[in-house]
């Protein structure tokens, strides 16, 4: 495959939105997207995590597990390095940047069970990306996925007092406008379409 | 069948089901229902994966440390998806196409880790195995409700047998995404209104 990594960048925005295309990352969307500011926080946790996590699992993969024709292990061990990714920089933040540890911080250990993170890894050795594709593919995801997180946030601040149908508060209704969110982005597919 | 068996059951597959309930492991419940087949292989996928993890889960809950229990958990619960990865692999290598990443994607279903957690741990083995079960075939159901009904209206067909005939019009959007986040409200709506929490303390999305 030899798409160009903007391309892949972009459409990981647009068109293969994580959570409006591919449904990942759903469980933290639905719970953390009813205040802007901590969606934000969290979406950008996410991206920085999918940046180098989908680069240390990259390597791992075509220089460890490859050659020793161990590829059926990559589940256990790009959980593991997501985990233990994760782990060390709530360690790091916490020890350095104590700013960014309160932003950032309570929703680290989140982001290990966050399916987006592993789903990247998973899609990019389907998709057999190069190296700076599998950067250009991660770094993407996880803006998209905060667009949409966001996006979803503000919706849900604006329409926070109004009444809805019996049972269709909280979750129903967050699914409802994600499905909407999901149609208006399905606008976007002319512009580029990977697989 | 005793007592707390059969309570296991119903609350696993109709009180506190995953999907509708707690809105748990919905990421695969959106990605993989527009083919009914896709579903239902996830399904019987979903359903091994978290009886024999919450049966290892269970089996080893004495001699886990209790500051290491996730990540043991989550090495048990990755054992278990790379089997059923291999097997799809094997057998059925076009479902295994089909189904792309979201086989291993089963390893963050937060079903499973949700119910080691919160079952497996304080619960004997037989216990945790038939919780497992349970809770895997809610899970089920719900897969294949939605998957009849996105791929009879999208398709027109049921497993791929085409039900409705020449002359009907595909839904197309209900293959699509928004299709199933449409059709996953509607089943969210539809049983909060038809199973009223009682406690009214679980409602609501939890992570």
């Amino acid at each position: 495959m030899d798409i160009h990594p903007v391309t892949i960048f972009f459409a990981a925005i647009f068109t293969n939105n994580m959570i409006l295309a591919n449904f990942l990352g759903m469980c933290s969307f639905i719970a953390v997207s009813s205040d802007i500011r901590t969606s934000l926080s969290l979406g950008q946790a996410v991206t920085f995590v999918l940046a180098f996590t989908t680069i240390i699992n990259y390597l791992l993969y075509h220089y460890v597990l490859l050659p020793l024709q161990l590829e059926y292990l990559r589940f256990i061990v790009f959980i593991i390095v997501i985990a233990a990714f994760v782990q060390l920089v709530e360690m790091v933040i916490d020890r350095y940047f104590q700013g960014l540890y309160y932003a950032l911080g309570i929703f680290l250990p989140l982001i290990t069970v966050n399916c987006a993170i592993l789903g990247v890894s998973l899609f990019m050795v389907i998709r057999s990306y190069n190296l700076v594709q599998s950067l250009a593919f991660g770094i993407g995801s996880g803006l998209g996925w905060l667009l949409a997180i966001v996006a979803m946030a503000g919706i849900r601040q604006k329409i926070k007092n109004n009444p809805f149908p019996k049972g269709l508060e909280g979750a129903g209704i967050t699914l409802i406008i994600t499905g909407l969110m999901a149609l208006a982005f399905i606008g976007f597919s002319g512009i580029v379409t990977l697989q | 069948m005793n007592h707390k068996t059969k309570k296991i059951f119903t609350l696993g597959i109709w009180e506190d089901n995953a999907i509708y309930r707690q809105i748990l492991g919905i990421c695969s419940a959106l990605a993989v229902t527009n083919l009914m087949l896709n579903a239902f292989v996830m399904s019987l996928g979903l359903i091994f994966v978290t009886a024999f993890s919450e049966l290892t889960v269970s089996v080893l809950r004495q001699y886990t440390p209790k500051h290491i229990r996730m990540m043991v958990q989550t090495l048990i619960i990755s054992a278990y998806v790379i089997m059923v990865d291999l097997f799809l692999k094997a057998f059925f290598p076009s479902i295994s196409e089909a189904l792309g990443p979201y086989v291993g994607l089963i390893i963050t279903n937060c079903i499973i880790m949700g119910r080691c957690e919160s079952f497996a741990q304080k619960n004997t083995p037989v216990y945790a195995f038939a919780d497992g079960i349970a809770s895997g075939m809610g899970y089920g159901i719900v897969l294949m409700l939605i998957a009849f009904v996105r791929e009879l209206l999208g398709f027109g067909s049921i497993f791929g047998i085409n039900i409705l005939g020449d002359s009907w019009v595909s839904w197309t959007l209900m293959i699509m995404p928004p299709g199933a986040f449409f059709m996953l409200a509607i089943v969210v709506w539809v049983s909060k209104n038809l199973f009223p929490d009682k406690s009214d303390k679980k409602g609501g999305a939890k992570a």
